[in-house]
């Protein structure tokens, strides 16, 4: 090793020349812009021109220009001026929206939901606020590619299983390794309190995790755990000042708890009944910690209670029955209509990794059955950004913003439109994927007749 | 005796009823729908169009139709009308899915075990579902005979059952039947296949059994039916199992076949050669798009998810392109839902064909038309033209939009399902809640 470095060094001022003179031949300016794929770190001036502009917040622009530099939006507006040298991207009748963000996922941690070896999302046990879905994030994971292809360029990755499942993570989906891909490491600790049809199951009816009986037991078990964690940092802070007293046994479940207790790492609480949400309420504000809601099957119910408190919702997979008989067909499409007339801040999910592409179309069946249309498009893009505290980062089109940019043929929450661009963080991402790429194999045997 | 009982009661409900007006006659399955964009799937759309039904059937369909006195009228003004919806895969309105305790239980059939008051018929009646292909699980290499429903919420059994349908078989092969994704328990035997190989043998063993089976009742027949039959001669022992695989092979039954990789589906459209038996459609069929060629030459459709896909090894190439690949090459394409909650939203899952490359009228073709002809029925539904029954769908905005709701569902003329009746009577149930 050490010899390979100093026969490196002996080369190291000829090697510079060549490298010098490669790059100076190869890559003429004007060329080195065109080859976005590879090479485009996002640096260059790049103007998007005669788009449909759909900032989300504010008012749309039916033909205008946006500016990206360093990976931000230096403007947006009708009647911009170009500055020369801009690499210009035509998008007459395309239009340009902000990227979406998937209120709650397993990007990445569930590859083939079967093939347990290729599942990362659940620990084994009840109490695990030690994992964190951030480090076993499968960057290249098949699922990511598709749902930028269908204009997603973040998502919350969320563990599963037990009481506490985990911490979650906020992630773009660019990147060459998972630490590439963070936005923020640790966004909130998972909570699964049980749901209204009783414990869940594992795949096919074969997991033999069992939740907790009951919410009240569920809460009053966290209670205890937060309370422990609060003494061991009592009691640790007093053996720093006090040389006398031994310092605790470490307690790992304790030591990862105390940025909750403390106030510092929100607790996504996944919750659905309206009783049960009524409950975690009360635990929330006893408890001074930071909330965010999952699920919420029946937080239609409750509307007026989750706002009162300020507990933001993330409106749990649209795919699925509703939770009992009575509350009727279509509770589950209603339920984020409501919550979002009742002034709930709302954001859809996919809750999934091979159907993340889906995200839009869960706020779009929503639409369908009374959500306004900007509502719909917003709980996709600004308020998942507000309610994960990066609205001043991403979210809409707005000038300082990062460029998180999606160029559509129509409209974004429809499932006929195509992406034709997606840009995050100014970068133009590839949007071929496993789909593409496998039509294309197989395309080629019709091609050889 | 039973009967006549019975003939008085008869006789004064027909009395009452003819003493009724006639129109009260006519109204049962009979409506007027005004003013709706039709889409006929099988022609051009019609803007601001009528459907005039009588007694379950499409009588007219066109412009300013006058309803016979008496009949129901429906404004649909600025909605879509739809034909029924058809689903060609589900196992929903069944008391038992999976006779899996053995590789092989041709002899059960899904119509003796159906539930008519499973929810799942509601809850496909509020995606504009009107008919479904209820089948056998996958957990065995043969299953059962299916049966087809019309979902008709509150009707008894015998009454959903749609005759016409082609008789089907249910084939599996490949991750389910070999149980890969089954952890053993201590004990417990590893059951027969475990491989491709093992399904593939297993129905070509049961095949071969039924030819003989066929054989020796064929020897009888000749011996009854001859001129001097021998004096002893005694039947062969009726076995329902091989019964049914002979029906298969005499084309009584077809066969529906769920596979995912392309290897099991050219085997099994080889087994069907080599046999001479029917395929009416392969189920899921997750890489079809690898061997259109193979589907053309043996002319069988499939029945797929649209994107469904990654919840097992052998759904890992499943592309969302699959099913407009496979139509643009000349496949017939159904969409199925496998599921008691996709069944609602199949409308949806149609549409995303339309990202990956078909028409909004293509799309909706593979859950109405197309679904007919996989399940023998085109001649009575899956499009409105005259002369059809009525089963039909009303959508507030085009079928194939992300944003469309489905508002009112009509088989053979009479509502089954309307949004705004629901909601109606949640108010009402809610008011006397309240006091």
């Amino acid at each position: 090793m050490f010899s390979r470095i100093t026969c490196f060094k002996k080369y190291l001022p000829l090697s510079f020349l060549i490298i010098l003179l490669l790059t100076t031949w190869l890559l003429s300016p004007a060329e080195a812009r065109t080859d976005v794929k590879n090479s485009d770190t996002g640096s260059a001036l790049l103007a998007i021109v005669n788009v449909r502009i759909v900032p989300v917040v504010g008012q749309d622009i039916p033909s205008g220009t946006i500016l990206v530099e360093n990976g931000k939006i230096r403007a947006l507006g009708a009647n911009l001026e170009i500055p020369a040298g801009a690499r210009i991207i035509e998008a007459r009748g395309l239009t340009a929206y902000p990227g979406m963000i998937d209120g709650y996922s397993s990007l990445g941690l569930v590859e083939i939901s079967g093939v347990s070896a290729t599942v990362d999302n659940r620990e084994t046990g009840r109490i695990n606020p030690q994992v964190k879905a951030i480090e076993a994030l499968k960057y290249d994971s098949m699922h990511i590619p598709i749902a930028r292809s269908n204009g997603i360029v973040a998502a919350v990755v969320a563990p599963s299983g037990g009481l506490i499942a985990g911490q979650s993570t906020l992630v773009k989906l660019d990147g060459w390794t998972n630490r590439e891909m963070v936005i923020k490491e640790s966004l909130a600790l998972v909570v699964e309190l049980p749901g209204i049809r009783g414990g869940r199951r594992g795949f096919m009816g074969m997991g033999t995790q069992q939740a907790a009986v009951s919410t009240d037991r569920a809460l009053a078990e966290l209670k205890e755990l937060f309370h422990r964690a609060r003494m061991y940092e009592i009691r640790r802070e007093q053996a720093a000042k006090n040389l006398l007293l031994p310092r605790p046994d470490f307690d790992e479940t304790s030591h990862c708890l105390l940025p909750v207790v403390k106030g510092e790492l929100p607790v996504i609480f996944s919750v659905q009944a309206d009783k049960d949400i009524l409950q975690t309420i009360r635990f929330v504000q006893e408890e001074k910690i930071k909330a965010i809601f999952y699920g919420v099957h029946q937080g239609y119910k409750v509307a007026g209670e989750i706002k009162k408190a300020g507990i933001p919702c993330l409106i749990g997979s649209l795919y699925d029955q509703p939770p009992v008989w009575e509350d009727g067909y279509d509770s589950l499409f209603m339920n984020p209509v409501l919550l979002n007339q009742a002034g709930v801040k709302i954001a859809f999910s996919s809750s999934s990794s091979s159907a993340a592409k889906d995200l839009p179309y869960h706020a779009a069946k929503a639409a369908a059955f009374g959500l306004d249309r900007l509502e719909a498009l917003k709980a996709v893009t600004i308020y998942p950004a507000e309610i994960f505290g990066v609205d001043k980062l991403m979210g809409s089109l707005e000038a300082g913003k990062l460029a998180n940019i999606v160029l559509a043929d129509g409209d974004l929450l429809e499932l006929g439109t195509r992406i034709e661009k997606v840009f995050i963080e100014g970068r133009e991402v590839d949007l071929s994927n496993r789909y593409t790429e496998l039509l294309e194999k197989f395309r080629k045997r019709e091609r050889e007749k | 005796m039973k009967n006549l009982t019975r003939l008085p009661v008869f006789i004064l409900l027909l009395v009452i009823m003819l003493a009724g007006s006639a129109n009260w006659l006519l109204a049962a399955g009979s409506l007027l729908i005004k003013n709706a964009t039709i889409l006929p799937v099988t022609g051009p759309p019609i803007t601001g169009g009528d459907v005039l039904v009588i007694d379950g059937i499409i009588k007219q369909i066109g412009r300013n139709l006058t309803a016979p006195p008496g009949i129901r009228i429906i404004e649909a003004h600025g909605k879509y009308l739809i034909p029924g919806i058809i689903d060609t895969h589900t196992h929903l309105a069944l008391s038992g899915t999976n006779e899996g305790t053995e590789a092989i239980t041709p002899e059960v059939n899904m119509a003796d075990v159906i539930n008519p008051d499973d929810p799942a018929i509601f809850t496909a009646l509020s995606g504009g579902v009107t008919m479904v292909h209820t089948m056998h699980g996958s957990a065995n290499v043969i299953g059962g005979v299916n049966v087809v429903l019309k979902m008709k919420w509150g009707q008894p059994s015998e009454k959903l059952v749609v005759r016409e349908a082609y008789p089907t078989l249910k084939f599996a092969l490949g991750e389910n039947v070999k149980q890969s994704n089954r952890t053993l328990l201590p004990g417990r035997p590893q059951r027969y296949p475990a491989t491709r190989m093992g399904a593939n043998a297993i129905i070509r063993r049961e095949l071969l059994r039924a030819r003989d089976y066929m054989a020796e009742w064929d020897r009888y027949e000749k011996l009854k039916n001859s001129k001097n039959p021998p004096a002893n001669l005694l039947p062969p022992k009726k076995d329902l199992r091989l019964e049914t695989l002979a029906d298969l092979l005499r084309g009584k039954l077809y066969a529906r076949c769920h596979a995912y990789v392309a290897t099991e589906m050219v085997e099994f459209l080889n087994l069907a050669r080599e046999f001479g038996f029917k395929v009416a459609a392969l189920e899921h069929a997750w890489e079809a798009y690898k061997i259109t060629d193979e589907l053309l030459a043996a002319g069988v459709g499939i029945s797929v998810f649209i994107d469904s896909w990654a919840y097992k090894m052998e759904a890992a190439e499943g592309i969302a392109y699959n099913a407009s690949y496979c139509t643009q090459r000349g496949v017939l394409v159904s969409i199925n839902s496998d599921s008691s909650e996709r069944v609602r939203r199949l409308f949806n899952e149609a549409g995303k064909a339309v990202k990956y490359g078909l028409t909004p009228d293509e799309a909706l073709k593979m859950i109405t038309i197309n679904a007919a002809r996989q399940l023998g029925v085109d001649r009575l539904v899956g499009s409105i033209e005259v002369g059809k029954q009525a089963d039909l769908a009303l959508f507030n905005e085009h079928p194939m939009s992300a944003y469309t709701r489905c508002d009112l569902t009509i088989i053979e003329g009479e509502v089954y399902f309307d949004r705004q009746q629901v909601i109606k009577e949640r108010e009402e149930a809610a008011r006397k809640g309240g006091n």
